[in-house]
């Protein structure tokens, strides 16, 4: 044998396992090679696989152990040592790597597998997603629903409209088979079917009563309520078999303020009126009430709820504004015909207050001076009789106007600043030719502490003042009429017949109390209300004989109520007198002191001319000091014969005659009268009188015959200065209440 | 003498006067009106009372001395005694004047002779006090100096 460098395989190559081996090793070989291939092929192809490098690596251990394989091929037969040798190397090579490999796949085995876990991990999630994706989108979608469902109810305000669109919206949306809907009835004991969705009520009025268990179990509760669907509530068309409808749900909508469905008494306890909704699933569907149907047939049955009851006010509004426009209507008619009465009556007025006023004018003033010319008796009398008849009337036109004025609120009164006494001084002047006529005997009596001025209509206090007294003179034929006026006080008697008259004192007004007693023939108690009435008079025989209109005190009243006030009469009864007592409200003037810095002391007098008359020497001698001191041009005279003789010479201009009223031989009252008889009013100086005496009459006596201030002895300069002061401001007919 | 001398001696008479109720604030009044426009006004009208109290004194008197006494003349009388004596200031002489007339209305005869009499009394008193004041005016103008109450006029 040749010694080849070879070796020698353990067993021969003929045997037959040797052969088997061969195969086997060739077909691992060949395995070995193309797992890696096909592995390369496959990675190439997908784009993410993390783990290449452990790829590359694997692949080197199969080709090496596949290369191992594939050279023991050549280990079968006999073989060179270089075979050998490579064969050795390849194997401690494929033993390397795949240790290596071995180590490796320990720490990436865990990884391989946790991916998996993760894998199926999120396929379970993904599937839930969906599941909820699924979830999400049916509550959408009968969110919509609903929404567009609400739109269309809400967007109609026709009760029919709305429940109409309701059910077949509904039965859209939850693929109903049939919907119901029930309504009260006008007893409110029964519920009667009103509206369907697809059936059409051939049949007459269905009712239910309003007590059926389920009906009451579905009011009770605001949730929709699985009913059976036996339920009388539950009517659909087919009426083949048991099956024709699935589940059925009901649910109650409040009814809130019907008017078309009239009410009773609702005999629950729950006083909400309600109607009733009933769904019906279709049969054919396995279909069962989901709790989001159930959500949704809710919020419908709500929606529905507002919309009847939007509905339901607006129809009331829409008839009250009917009712309203009518009576608009209506009042606009009256407003127009009364402002035609108005017209009408003001262009009355109108026409009287010209038309009617300057005839009689012409008839009193003709009929005067008729009376002036030469006449025979029976002419004179005739003459008499119609002077006197047209002063009556002209007295019953004014009178009439001035109470229609009166009576519809137009007459307002005027507001002046007056001085308060003088009117009653001025009501007692004009009174005097009547009372000395009737031989009667007027006293006013004015109290210290009245206001000296105030705010008012001095013209109306006038007019009231003067009507009353005038009555009192008027039904007075002797004996005396006393006018007292004073400030109101809350303990003086009031009216008994208006005791809740309580005028009460203030710092801006105040009320006066006039209180006029006469002696004459008094009041029968019974006609005391009858007295204020228009028109009437009482019947006893000198009323007819003294002529009046019978408006006087229902004039007098109107003004004394506009003025806050009341009047009133009271009488011991026929022939006892009467009293007459009226209470009125009179503003007081913001600043009295302004007014009486108005009548801010002059400290000059000069060039007033005053004739002084007096008796005594020493009284002369002292008044001219004080006059003199004042600046006045004294001239003084010791008698009355002098004072007049001074007085009636030509080119004398005496402003102030200063009288002392007790005087011998001619005092100062003969004086006064003789002066006046003598002057005019305006032409004579003014007359003070100077007396010692504090007694009221004295003072009454001058001022009644007509004397302008009355001073008492002994004066002092500023009193002097006063009363020339007040004189010479305010002129004549000044009765200063607050200055003794 | 001394012109504050003069005039203490004024003012403490005044007061005096005063305060015995011999004069009231008439007086003042008149005191006012003295002023250089009328220098001696009050010397006038002093003399003036004087003089006229004098003669219804002296018509008082008569009259209640005869018999019967004629009540309303000497009331008038009296009437202007008050008059003129209230004007002055004559405080007192005035008072006993209107006691004197209550007593002419009763027609008292006692009571109207104590009157005059009281009144007299009365009358002098002032009479002689006034004129005591009017001396020493007089005094107190001759030496220059000015009265008190016309201070300030």
């Amino acid at each position: 044998m040749e010694s080849c460098n070879c070796v020698e395989p353990a067993w021969p190559p003929d045997d037959l396992l040797m052969r088997y081996q061969y195969i086997a090793d060739f077909f691992i070989a060949l395995a070995y090679f193309s797992i890696p291939l096909e592995l390369i092929y496959f990675v190439k192809k997908s784009s993410i696989f993390p783990y290449r490098w452990v790829l590359v690596q694997f692949g080197v251990f199969i080709v090496l152990c596949g290369s191992t394989h594939l050279i023991n091929l050549w280990t079968y037969s006999a073989h060179s040592l270089a075979v050998a040798v490579v064969l050795t190397v390849a194997k401690i090579f494929t033993a390397v790597v795949s240790c290596a490999t071995a180590l490796m796949l320990v720490h990436i085995i865990p990884d391989l597998l946790s991916v998996k876990t993760r894998e199926l991990f999120l396929k379970k999630k993904t599937a839930e997603l969906d599941r909820e994706m699924g979830l999400i989108r049916t509550q959408e979608e009968t969110g919509r629903h609903v929404r567009m469902l609400t739109l269309e109810i809400r967007s109609t305000l026709d009760k029919d409209t709305i429940l109409t669109t309701t059910l077949v919206e509904l039965g859209k949306t939850l693929a109903l088979e049939e919907c119901n809907l029930w309504m009260p009835t006008w007893n409110g004991q029964e519920l009667q079917l009103s509206h369907t969705l697809r059936q059409r009520t051939d049949f007459g009025p269905v009712t239910v009563p309003i007590h059926h268990t389920t009906i009451k179990q579905v009011f009770s509760s605001n949730r929709a309520v699985v009913i059976s669907h036996n339920s009388p509530v539950c009517i659909s068309g087919q009426r083949q078999g048991e099956f024709t409808i699935g589940d059925v749900v009901a649910v109650r909508v409040p009814l809130l303020h019907l008017t078309n469905f009239h009410l009773g008494d609702w005999p629950d306890t729950n006083k909400r009126p309600f109607a009733l909704m009933v769904l019906m699933l279709p049969a054919d569907s396995a279909r069962r009430w989901h709790v989001y149907e159930l959500e949704l047939v809710e919020v419908v049955a709500d929606q529905v709820a507002v919309a009847l009851s939007h509905a339901a006010i607006l129809e009331e509004s829409m008839q009250a504004r009917e009712l309203l426009m009518q009576q608009n209507v209506q009042l606009d008619m009256a407003r127009r015909e009364a402002e035609m009465a108005i017209c009408a009556r003001n262009d009355f007025l109108a026409v009287m207050n010209h038309e009617m006023k300057a005839p009689m004018h012409a008839i009193i003033a003709l009929s005067s001076l008729l009376q002036e010319t030469e006449l025979t008796p029976e002419q004179r009398s005739m003459v008499d009789i119609v002077l006197k008849s047209s002063n009556l009337l002209d007295t019953l036109i004014n009178d009439v106007l001035d109470i229609s004025r009166l009576e519809d609120g137009s007459l307002e009164l005027d507001t002046n600043t007056f001085k308060l006494p003088q009117i009653f001084i001025d009501v007692r002047n004009l009174v005097k030719p009547i009372i000395s006529l009737k031989k009667l005997q007027v006293s006013l009596t004015l109290a210290p502490e009245l206001p000296a001025f105030v705010v008012g209509d001095d013209k109306r206090l006038m007019q009231t003042a003067l009507n009353v007294v005038g009555n009192a003179i008027k039904f007075t034929n002797e004996g005396i009429i006393s006018i007292k006026v004073c400030l109101e006080r809350l303990e003086y008697p009031m009216d008994p017949l208006m005791l809740e008259f309580r005028p009460v004192q203030g710092e801006q007004h105040c009320y006066i109390r006039v209180q006029v007693q006469d002696t004459g023939v008094g009041v029968n108690p019974h006609d005391i209300p009858k007295l204020f009435c228009k028109f009437l008079q009482s019947n006893s025989t000198t009323t007819r004989n003294n002529c009046g209109t019978g408006l006087g005190l229902a004039i007098c009243k109107r003004f004394v109520n506009l003025m806050g006030g009341h009047i009133w009469v009271e009488s011991a009864g026929p022939g006892k007198g009467t009293l007459v007592t009226f209470v009125v409200k009179l503003g007081l003037p913001e600043h009295p002191n302004e007014l009486d810095r108005q009548m801010a002391m002059r400290t000059d007098f000069t060039g007033v001319r005053v004739l002084v008359t007096d008796d005594n020497g020493v009284n002369r001698m002292v008044t001219r000091g004080l006059l003199m001191r004042l600046g006045c041009e004294v001239t003084v005279v010791s008698s009355g014969r002098e004072c007049l003789q001074v007085i009636s010479q030509p080119g004398q201009s005496f402003k102030v005659l200063l009288l002392d009223v007790c005087m011998p031989d001619m005092d100062g009252y003969e004086v006064t009268i003789r002066i006046q008889e003598k002057f005019a009013r305006h032409e004579r100086p003014l007359l003070v009188a100077l007396t010692a005496n504090t007694d009221m009459a004295t003072r009454e006596r001058c001022l009644s015959l007509g004397m302008d201030r009355v001073i008492l002895k002994p004066i002092s300069l500023e009193k002097m200065r006063m009363v020339l002061t007040e004189l010479l401001e305010f002129g004549t007919r000044n009765e200063n209440q607050r200055r003794p | 003498m001394d012109v504050a001398k003069l005039l203490q001696q004024h003012v403490d008479l005044m007061d005096d006067m005063f305060k015995e109720g011999l004069l009231d604030e008439q007086f003042n009044q008149l005191q006012q009106l003295q002023d250089e426009s009328n220098p001696n006004f009050l010397e006038e009208v002093v003399s003036l009372f004087f003089e006229d109290s004098q003669r219804i004194l002296e018509n008082m008197t008569e009259t209640i001395g005869k018999d019967p006494i004629d009540y309303k003349v000497i009331d008038s009388q009296v009437h202007q005694f008050k008059g003129s004596s209230s004007s002055i200031g004559a405080q007192r002489v005035k008072n006993v004047c209107v006691t004197f007339r209550t007593y002419c209305d009763k027609e008292d005869k006692k009571g109207c002779q104590d009157a005059l009499e009281e009144v007299g009394e009365e009358y002098n008193l002032i009479k002689k006090k006034l004129e005591t004041m009017l001396e020493l005016e007089k005094q107190i103008v001759a030496i220059g100096g000015t009265l008190p109450f016309m201070e300030g006029c």
